[in-house]
């Protein structure tokens, strides 16, 4: 009889930081205390709380421990399951955010971090053994697909995801229902569903964690758009590079297939489809949907222009919907709870909730999902824990290469799709990598225009040479040898190829250093009339200097120098007895070793 | 599988493996498993109780955990349960056929076993 369950994170950042290790420790520890019948693991999709991996839950009273080690298994086996006394050492602290209930647990859902997000999308990520069907359905899984072809028209299930408002979550909003409506009618042969898992977004994980943590759900959601779209094949286009979902699909495909919910004929309603797993080989033009369709038909992932639209003459000249993995694990609890309760999450005409991966310069990186609407100060200091070691919030960019920044002048902003479009910034995939005081604006915009040349598929000549062109103005700028002149022509290339792009990589691509100008403008032109980067990050416009007085000569940063460019000086300051040191700056590589060696505050860069 | 039924069917038998993941509410059980609980025999103890809940149906509404010492060791086996707005009541000296009753009357029944209370056993 099981009386305790473990559920130890198999997301990809928990696995990364050594879960695989802690689970077999747990196996070996259940055995030596002869628990193995009373105590079950379960490995689960991701909590969320990536900062804090390895993440282990023991319920049924709910402790939630942090940064678990396999050295630490074998203590929370003996006091934990067997004593029943929790070790506090490893117990998740909130650093009094919220009070511990009489047992001193703070339970997760009560965390500052888990309190204020809605669980839509996510709600089975972190619950459930994403390798085991039944456990999907015990959550209600499956039911959707039932209702669907039991109780429902494909015109009914069409009109329902309408009415809940649901928008496209890749990065377009496109309203859901209006896509499938737009397909539904296509008379063809043959049509296709298929889900765009190719995320390929610095800094975003939403999709991985889904598909890795709830990958019935997209099944089943798929299964559905197929049934009210008239498609009884679907591709799931998924990124080579995220080897664990691609394991979980697969099991989870098979484990339908065998349940018959794919097949022939599923609930005996006369209704095929099947689903089949298609790898992308990294290229990020093929998270666009027509490049993402050619790349499936086994040829170079190259966008085509549009019209003709996906809906009327997408994969193999047929009539496609494409949606989006997050989009997708929506479909089936609207289904189930219906199109008002969606409707009643977000604002006006952004609906239900969304996915951010939160990343970069916060306390709690990890994944969050908030209604639609959400105040970004709420979703960086309460939820994301704030800025680290009490540096000042300056930014954050999202939407990845295509998105903007939102400065710390509108940390206000409810985010959702009109309010970051109104801004000049942009959704995105939900991409949050916040920026403190120490990351120079031009230095990022730099690194995503650097993703966005390689990236380019070389298609349109917009894309292919304007984004190089703007490449080299933003590396004259951050050596140090830009003019004026410079930051005009780069805002009005990259006006040019916003509107002269043939897909959607290249009239996004400037995004980030149009949004960097609008609102750190100012950044830009330190750069360039008084040559100093004043972040501190752009090395060819930093001197490290040591103050001789300060110097008490213990000759640290000499000794770390790399290049051996620090020397001693005849100048002993009042008060010391060596003499001091001194940088020379011509043969300084300014990687900062002297800095962050002496402990007398003696260096400093400008 | 091809019926609703055959669903829901499946739906049933998992709900109970997954309903501990709900987390804490309705009655807690706990039962002390510091070392004198242990040898003390608290372990047939918290498995009976286990069990029962589980024979019994009663995985939604009761939850069964372990806790350290309570501090009466001359009383271990010590069981204690929660009711949401009720005064806790304490069990000393339990053994498995006597959390079985505890079930029955108690946890089911909504009746204190007072026989096996702590009150009982210090009179």
């Amino acid at each position: 009889m099981i009386r305790s369950q473990v559920l130890i994170c198999g997301g990809t950042g928990c696995t990364s930081s050594g879960s695989m290790s802690i689970q077999n420790e747990f196996e070996k520890a259940l055995d030596k205390y002869n628990l193995t019948d009373e105590i079950k693991l379960v490995r689960t999709g991701c909590f969320g709380l990536c900062a804090l991996g390895p993440v282990v839950i023991i319920y049924p009273d709910g402790t939630f421990y942090s940064r678990v080690s396999p050295d630490d298994v074998d203590e929370i086996v003996e006091e934990h399951l067997l004593k029943g006394r929790r070790v506090e050492r490893l117990v998740y602290d909130d650093h009094g955010a919220v009070a511990p209930d009489e047992i001193g647990n703070i339970a997760l859902s009560d965390t500052a971090f888990y309190k204020t997000q809605e669980r839509v999308v996510l709600r089975n990520c972190g619950v459930i053994d994403p390798e085991n069907i039944d456990e999907y359905i015990a959550m209600d899984g499956y039911a959707a697909l039932g209702k669907v072809l039991t109780e429902m028209t494909p015109e009914q299930v069409i009109e329902e995801v309408s009415k809940s408002g649901l928008r496209g979550r890749g990065g377009g909003g496109f309203p859901t229902g209006r896509k499938w409506s737009l397909c539904a009618p296509n008379k063809a042969p043959q049509k296709y569903v298929v889900c765009n898992a190719d995320e390929g977004d610095p800094g975003a994980f939403m999709d991985r964690s889904v598909l890795e943590g709830d990958p019935h759900a997209i099944i089943e959601a798929m299964a559905i758009c197929g049934y009210a779209c008239g498609a009884t094949k679907g591709y799931v286009y998924v990124r080579a590079e995220y080897p664990i979902a691609v394991k979980r699909l697969s099991i989870a495909i098979a484990q339908a297939r065998e349940y018959g919910l794919l097949g022939k004929n599923i609930f005996d309603s006369g209704f095929d489809f099947d689903l089949t797993i298609r790898l992308g080989a990294g290229a990020f033009v093929c998270g666009e949907e027509t490049a993402l369709m050619t790349s499936i038909e086994g040829n170079r992932g190259e966008p085509r222009p549009r019209p003709p639209f996906p809906a009327v003459k997408g994969l193999y000249g047929s009539p496609t919907v494409e949606n989006n993995v997050e989009t997708f694990a929506n479909i089936p609890q609207i289904i189930l709870k219906g199109a008002d309760w969606f409707a009643s999450m977000g604002t006006e005409r952004s609906k239900g909730t969304k996915v951010f991966a939160l990343g970069g310069k916060i306390n709690h990186t990890g994944l969050v999902e908030i209604p639609m609407g959400t105040p970004l100060k709420h979703i960086i200091y309460d939820i994301g824990g704030g800025i680290p070691n009490g540096k000042k919030f300056k930014a954050v960019q999202t939407g990845g290469p295509s998105g903007g920044c939102i400065p710390a002048s509108l940390i206000d902003t409810e985010v959702d799709y009109d309010n970051l479009t109104s801004i000049g910034c942009m959704m995105g995939s939900g991409g949050m990598i916040v920026m403190d005081e120490d990351n120079c604006m031009v230095d990022m915009a730099k690194f995503f225009l650097d993703f966005t040349v390689d990236e380019s598929c070389g298609k349109c000549t917009p894309c292919r040479v304007g984004t190089k062109r703007m490449l080299e103005i933003l590396d004259k700028i951050t050596s140090g040898k830009g003019t004026l002149e410079d930051i005009d022509r780069l805002e009005e290339l990259a006006q040019y190829i916003k509107t002269n792009s043939l897909c959607g990589l290249g009239q996004t691509a400037p995004n980030p250093v149009l949004a960097t100008l609008r609102f750190f403008r100012d950044e830009y032109i330190a750069h360039v009339v008084d040559k100093k980067c004043p972040a501190g990050v752009c090395k060819d416009l930093l001197t490290f200097t040591i103050d001789k007085d300060k110097c008490i000569g213990c000759g640290m940063c000499a000794r770390n120098c790399p290049v051996n460019t620090i020397v001693k000086t005849d100048y002993v300051a009042p008060g010391h007895k060596l003499p001091s040191y001194h940088i020379n700056a011509d043969k300084c590589i300014k990687c900062g070793a002297c800095m962050a060696n002496c402990k007398f505050k003696a260096i400093s860069k400008q | 599988m091809k019926t609703l039924a055959e669903l829901q069917a499946i739906k049933n038998r998992m709900k109970d493996k997954v309903v501990l993941r709900d987390g804490l509410e309705g009655i807690r059980v706990v039962v002390g498993m510091a070392t004198c609980g242990i040898a003390a025999g608290a372990r047939p103890v918290l498995n009976a109780l286990v069990q029962g809940v589980n024979e019994e149906n009663l995985e939604g509404k009761v939850s069964v955990t372990q806790t350290g010492c309570i501090g009466i060791c001359q009383f271990e086996p010590v069981v204690e349960v929660f009711e949401p707005g009720k005064e806790k009541t304490t069990y000393v000296k339990m053994t498995p056929e006597k959390a079985k009753r505890v079930i029955d009357e108690h946890l089911k029944g909504g009746k204190v076993v007072a026989e096996y209370t702590i009150g009982a056993a210090q009179a």
